[in-house]
């Protein structure tokens, strides 16, 4: 079109690998330094998570036997004798499903509004840093307010009590209601991030169509959003089968589950028990179990969750990025 | 009843409800902060803040609390912390200092260096890392890296050289460093990478077309455009040092010891101490026990303090970053 533009010689594509193999060389030792940090440091990152999980699939499969899933922990002088895992595992299902069943509706709710109504402003700020503070409070602090909560007169018939009468403020309702709060923060923000990143015009379409606030995150907004709310609930499980603090102390430590009362179900959820987690830590030498084999056997079956509740993660993530485009890093946190 | 809640919810009192719902978290933290606070209080009453110095023995003031028992003296409060303060902030920094360094290199690394295949793999296997349960990090540092410092590391003369203080038995500063930084670091390269990624490559690209090496360019540019992700990361990282109770009350030797450099810098290495949040562990069956009890829930509360001044840090650390729309 335009001719006083002459043509000119297209040049390859600028590549910058090529160029920068030639020229180590030359750089300055200083910088050759820092390259070399820079490759030992990763490298060596993927070297220990990969010596880890390999060191634990070794000794896991070593002293792992199927009949330590199904059977109950026991008490006993050698390993041997100590029984397996069936407790533990029940724990740590009870108490994500209970945190999961009273983190999911707080933290979507508390979401939902943030995201789309906010009002008055103020007020929207105070519940996002409460959400942040809870966030970053650590997880022995959560324990010691979920021991003083569930002494309080009120809350006693929820937990296990003592031959006197005493309120102990243990019990898997008390430990679940604290792993409701680990979970809580990464479902949020999940949630939120996700409602927020919803094209504006979804929201006018349906506005237009006459339906009503409500009625669009109903049935536009929150359809739209369940990878988000999937990545934030697998998020959430895997930071309460992980935890181990609150579990050490408002669950009481009681290898096997002891229930608390007559009625069936509820005598469960009063009584007192373990999980993968504190089972680890009961029988690793910091406990008084002293049976590093069930230690490592509990650790492996733990590790397997984790690993598991990874791969999820990235597959939602993955499908996510392809439906919508985004992708990163995020969300490990 | 069931009617009105079956009808379609008008949008004002949808809007109420959820708002009130919403309340519920903030609700939880008052609560939180109100509870600790109020069973920490006899501790703040009968020594007012100077718990915190130094003074006494820990050891002692501990064992006092434990055995006075239910009804107990005003004299059991007496508490002087520093000790387990101490080896908070201590463990705390080392892993910190270290955990920046490799967290800032590894980041570099994974987003410029690694070949495409390699990131592929560096970014699910961060991932996994920073989501290893801590339980486990305290199993392999006590099952494998205790045994072996205490027997390959640790010489017979150090160990007689402080026996008449201490028993060195591997448990100590040295794995406590180790292990909370592999924990920590993670943390810290998901907010350094995404910040890196942020960057517009123009920018760089401007540094290298100005006659720096790619590296330079990365060191001077990239990194310094993201240096208040770095600093929030570094925030993260300490607040989950700050509260990692499980992991290093397995591998700290859970011994009211302060490691002190006057044994010479390897031996300080290798002695045992105690953090803040360990200490709840590891004395969490005398609970009971009203006086140590308000102790626990002081060290509790001083937790949660330092919790709630790292996020007011955190967030005045990301007001920066919306500058180059670097989310964090």
């Amino acid at each position: 079109m335009n001719a006083f533009v002459p043509d000119l010689p297209v040049s390859p594509p600028p590549s910058s690998k090529p160029g920068r193999r030639s020229s180590l060389w030359s750089w300055r030792w200083s910088d050759r330094l820092v390259l070399l940090c820079a490759w030992t440091a990763g490298l060596g990152l993927c070297l220990i998570a990969a010596a880890i999980v390999l060191y634990m699939g070794y000794r896991g499969l070593e002293y792992l036997r199927p009949s330590l899933l199904v059977t109950r922990p026991a008490i006993g002088t050698s390993q041997s004798q100590t029984g397996g895992l069936l407790d533990p595992l029940i724990g740590t299902l009870l108490l994500t499903v209970i945190g999961i069943v009273l983190a999911f509706p707080l933290a979507v709710i508390s979401a939902i509004w943030i995201a789309e109504y906010g009002r008055p402003s103020w007020l929207a700020r105070v519940v996002e840093s409460a959400i942040e503070i809870v966030a970053g409070t650590p997880d022995i602090v959560l324990a010691l307010f979920g021991l003083t909560i569930f002494q309080l007169g009120v809350f006693a018939p929820l937990s296990f009590r003592a031959e006197g009468g005493g309120v102990y403020g243990r019990s898997f309702i008390a430990a679940g209601a604290m792993m409701s709060l680990i979970a809580l923060p990464p479902l949020f923000v999940a949630t939120r991030d996700g409602l927020r990143a919803v094209p504006a015009h979804m929201r006018e379409a349906a506005f237009a169509l006459g339906k009503t606030r409500i009625a669009t995150i109903r049935r536009v907004l929150l359809p739209s959003v369940r990878s988000n709310i999937a990545t934030g609930v697998t998020l959430g499980v895997s930071r309460i089968i992980g935890d181990t603090a609150i579990v050490v102390l408002v669950l009481g430590e009681t290898l096997r589950i002891d229930t608390q009362g007559s009625i069936p179900g509820l005598n469960v959820l009063r009584g007192t028990g373990s999980t993968l987690t504190s089972y680890v830590f009961e029988n690793s030498p910091a406990g008084e179990g002293e049976a590093p084999q069930k230690a490592y056997a509990a650790a492996f079956v733990l590790l397997v969750f984790v690993l598991g509740l990874n791969l999820l993660v990235g597959r939602i993530g993955r499908s996510q990025a392809q439906s919508t485009g985004m992708s990163g890093v995020g969300g490990v946190v | 009843m069931l009617d009105r809640l079956r009808n379609p919810w008008s949008d004002n009192r949808a809007e109420l409800t959820l708002g009130a719902v919403s309340l519920l978290v903030g609700v939880c933290v008052i609560a939180m902060i109100v509870f600790v606070f109020a069973r920490a209080w006899p501790i703040f009453e009968h020594n007012g803040l100077s718990w915190l110095g130094s003074g006494g023995s820990i050891k002692t003031q501990i064992a006092n609390m434990q055995a006075t028992g239910v009804n107990p003296p005003a004299s059991a409060y007496y508490l002087r912390a520093w000790p387990i303060i101490y080896g908070t902030l201590l463990t705390t920094g080392i892993a910190l200092l270290l955990g920046i360094l490799i967290a800032v290199l590894s980041s570099i690394f994974i987003v410029e260096l690694a070949p495409e295949r390699l990131r592929r793999v560096a970014i699910p296997v961060i991932r996994l890392l920073a989501s290893v349960p801590s339980v486990i990090y305290g199993l392999i540092g006590i099952l494998v890296l205790v045994p072996f410092v205490g027997n390959h590391l640790i010489t017979a003369s150090q160990k007689t050289s402080v026996q008449n203080s201490v028993e060195l038995t591997g448990e100590g500063l040295l794995v406590v460093a180790v292990t909370l930084t592999v924990m920590i670091t993670p943390i810290m390269i998901a907010l350094i990478c995404e910040a890196l990624m942020a960057v517009p490559r123009s920018w760089r690209e401007g540094a290298v077309a100005l006659g720096l090496n790619p590296l330079r360019a990365m060191l001077a540019v990239t990194l310094r455009a993201i240096r208040p992700a770095i600093v929030a990361a570094a925030v993260l990282a300490t607040a989950r040092a700050l509260g990692e109770a499980v992991m290093i009350s397995m591998v700290s030797g859970a011994n009211f010891f302060a490691p002190s450099l006057s044994h010479g810098a390897t031996i300080f290495l290798y002695e045992p101490l105690r953090t803040l949040a360990s200490t709840i562990v590891d004395y969490r069956e005398g609970i009971g026990a009203p006086a140590l009890q308000s102790a626990l829930y002081a060290f509790g509360a001083l937790l949660l303090f330092s919790a709630f001044v790292l996020s007011i840090a955190g967030y005045l650390i990301k007001l920066p970053l919306r500058k180059y729309q670097v989310r964090a």
